[in-house]
């Protein structure tokens, strides 16, 4: 791991302070004049938020909480509106395109589809070769021996042979595979992992979790995990932001945040995911109502209009992200009384 | 309850090819299995393993290339491979409803969800008057939880949840005795999916009508199921009671699928079942049993004769040579007391 280029305070591989990241529904400036103003989706709304060395943070939240804007921010793949991000030090958004492109060999993505992040006309060994071709031309000799090295890793072997097959010509779990290699192979620090096993039928999941278990120890990464499947993260993530409509409602230490739900929001999102166990069917009603429209979200709390809790104040002032618990961060007023 | 007298669908022998090009692809082979009068039955089993065309076996929905290759449906006492186009266009929506996974591609984009329910009901019942049909309309979308202002939106300005629920709503409209819901929660978030789920379990009570859940979401046909079949490679390798076949799966592949579904507990399921392997392609599917190449108990049989469906235990049945006799066996066959 390399340490010489890490500033202050080394264990923090991201800090994420007072992040937005508003989307203007009006694109083009005829519509902005005709409109009269400009709305926005705010995607991202005032997160904080670090991630360690070593560690596989969590992010959850339903369809349009923001995770995935969240995550592409996070290494550079979107312009931030307001806000700062640190990546080993490094404020992303003080580098010019080229310095990006240089330090994206730290900072590797796996997202949902396999199918649709491979080529379908470059054989498997020269898209997870790829990213050495760019970062690593100089060596160029090595490729082939790395790119084998990394596949032999990811389980996809004999690698010779999966070397100069095509994406269709594989199963979908060995797709995924590909893609893990292809994002490992310039040996990069950080994984932004956006929903990677999400289409993966269930009998294939288990081994994909357990390998990219496996390869993070081994390869001392870090993961910043995308997903809505709380259930999943249990078996990979460390840490766990849950989000709602761009903003952070709770964040802590996976089993605490878990063990003791402390914003209400939570506690639903908790409740509702179905248990493999007929013997243990879920009692409690759910909350009424959805996911409100980003573009006009609710005052104070943004949960305030579905929340069974929520009083007068939740409605005028927002709640700040308050340390409650040890490791144990909680967006909410009235979050005492579940402590 | 589950009596003879109480059963609704019976399905016999099902086979679906596709035919294609690089020859037939069994997506559904030799299924048999009943459906009770106002159960619940969870269908689960993993992408391309043929649930869905079975779901649409059942109203006979199936297109070509696809073929209803053998079988039977016998619905409430009717033959239904022996319907004309008229008698299937009256049972498609009357007696048998079918909700998608994605409700916009359902419903029409430039209709009212009004008119939707209407029409519905017209097509069906043309003696039926507009007001008659509109006040039904209303008891039952409010029933629902949807407002009757909603009534006049257009299925773009509703929610995934709303939308969801007015496929449900014209279902219901006719009074259908069996609601086939294809993964017609998976696009949910899951607040709302959970709230789906109890709506169509008080559906149930309430109307009395039965429902073939077909999913991919194991944990949800344990929310909500009363009965569960697993379906793998285009067969039923296992169909019982939910408890019974939780408490005691029997199929080695769905001890393993169970096993593998991730539960949210922090006490439960510390460490996830790894299966090895992944499911076949049906255009070559393994001989004898479908399972055999990734199955850890599998016998020098299992490759060569494929099993058949047997009630192992009572209402338990079971897809493996593990349970069955068989003059080549080599093993004893196992018993199961419950």
């Amino acid at each position: 791991m390399s340490e010489q280029n890490s500033s202050i305070n080394n264990t923090e591989l991201v800090e994420i302070s007072h992040l937005k990241k508003w989307f203007p529904v009006q694109q083009n400036f005829l519509d902005q004049i005709l409109a009269g103003h400009i709305d926005y989706v705010r995607a991202v709304d005032d997160v904080s938020l670090t991630i360690k060395r070593g560690e596989a943070f969590g992010l959850a939240g339903e369809s349009g909480s923001g995770k995935t804007t969240l995550g592409r921010l996070a290494i550079g793949l979107e312009k931030l509106t307001e806000g700062k991000v640190l990546f080993d030090g490094i404020d992303l958004s003080s580098l010019n395109q080229e310095e990006l492109r240089k330090l994206r060999r730290r900072m590797q993505v796996i997202f949902q589809d396999p199918m649709a992040s491979l080529n379908p006309r470059m054989s498997l060994g020269d898209s997870i070769a790829h990213g050495l071709k760019i970062h690593y031309p100089e060596k160029a000799a090595e490729h082939r021996d790395i790119t084998f090295n990394i596949m032999e890793k990811v389980g996809l072997t004999p690698p010779h042979f999966f070397f100069t097959k095509f994406p269709h010509q594989i199963s979908g779990g060995q797709r995924q595979r590909v893609v893990i290699a292809r994002a490992l192979i310039t040996n990069p620090d950080l994984i932004l992992a956006d929903e990677p096993i999400a289409m993966a039928d269930v009998s294939v999941r288990a081994l994909l979790l357990e390998l990219m278990v496996k390869l993070k120890n081994e390869l001392n990464l870090t993961y910043l995990f995308i997903t809505h499947d709380l259930a999943t993260a249990k078996y990979i993530c460390d840490r766990i932001g849950i989000l709602y409509l761009g903003r952070l409602a709770e964040m802590g230490d996976l089993r605490e945040v878990y063990g003791h739900p402390l914003h209400p929001y939570t506690q639903a999102l908790m409740e509702a995911v179905p248990v493999p166990n007929p013997h243990k069917r879920r009692t409690k009603v759910m909350p009424a109502g959805e996911i409100p429209n980003p573009i006009n979200p609710p005052s104070g709390c943004r949960f305030h209009p579905r929340c069974p809790i929520a009083q007068e104040i939740c409605s005028q002032s927002e709640p700040e992200l308050r340390s409650l618990r040890q490791e144990h961060m909680v967006a909410c007023h009235f979050a005492e009384q579940f402590l | 309850m589950n009596s003879k007298e109480n059963i609704l669908v019976q399905v016999k022998n099902l086979s679906v090819n596709y035919l294609t090009r690089l020859g037939a692809v069994s997506a559904v082979d030799d299924v048999t299995f009943d459906i009770y009068h106002g159960e619940i039955l969870g269908l689960v089993g993993e992408s391309g393993c043929g649930k869905s065309t079975l779901g649409k076996a059942l109203m006979r929905m199936i297109m070509p290339p696809a073929k209803i290759s053998q079988g039977e449906i016998i619905f409430d006492g009717e033959n239904v491979m022996k319907f004309d186009q008229k008698q299937l266009r009256d049972f498609r929506g009357r007696r048998i409803s079918m909700i998608f996974q994605d409700p916009m591609t359902s419903l029409n984009p430039v209709q009212r969800v009004d008119e939707h329910l209407i029409e519905a009901i017209q097509v069906h019942e043309p003696q039926t008057a507009i007001e008659k049909a509109m006040e039904r309309v209303k008891t039952l979308i409010e029933r629902l939880g949807i407002q009757e202002r909603r009534l006049r939106d257009y299925p773009h300005q509703l929610s995934g949840g709303m939308r969801q629920r007015v496929m449900i709503a014209l279902g219901l409209v006719l009074n259908a005795n069996l609601i086939i819901a294809d993964e017609a929660t998976t696009s949910l978030d899951v607040i709302v999916e959970a709230k789906l789920v109890d709506q169509l379990r008080e559906i149930r009570d309430e109307f009395g009508l039965a429902i073939l859940m077909i999913t991919h979401n194991i944990a949800l046909v344990a929310e909500i199921a009363d009965r569960i079949a697993v379906m793998y490679a285009g067969q039923i390798v296992e169909m019982g009671d939910i408890t019974d076949v939780f408490d005691n799966p029997l199929h080695p592949y769905t001890k393993g699928l169970l096993n593998s579904v991730p539960s949210i507990k922090l006490d439960e399921r510390e460490e996830l079942y790894k299966m090895g392997g992944e499911p076949p392609n049906l255009s070559h599917p393994p001989s004898g049993c479908r399972f055999h190449p990734r199955c850890l108990e599998a016998m020098p049989l299992c490759s060569r004769f494929c099993p058949t469906l047997e009630e192992i235990a009572p209402g338990q049945w079971v897809h493996c040579w593990l349970y069955q006799d068989h003059p080549q066996k080599e093993r004893s066959t196992t018993k199961v007391t419950l």
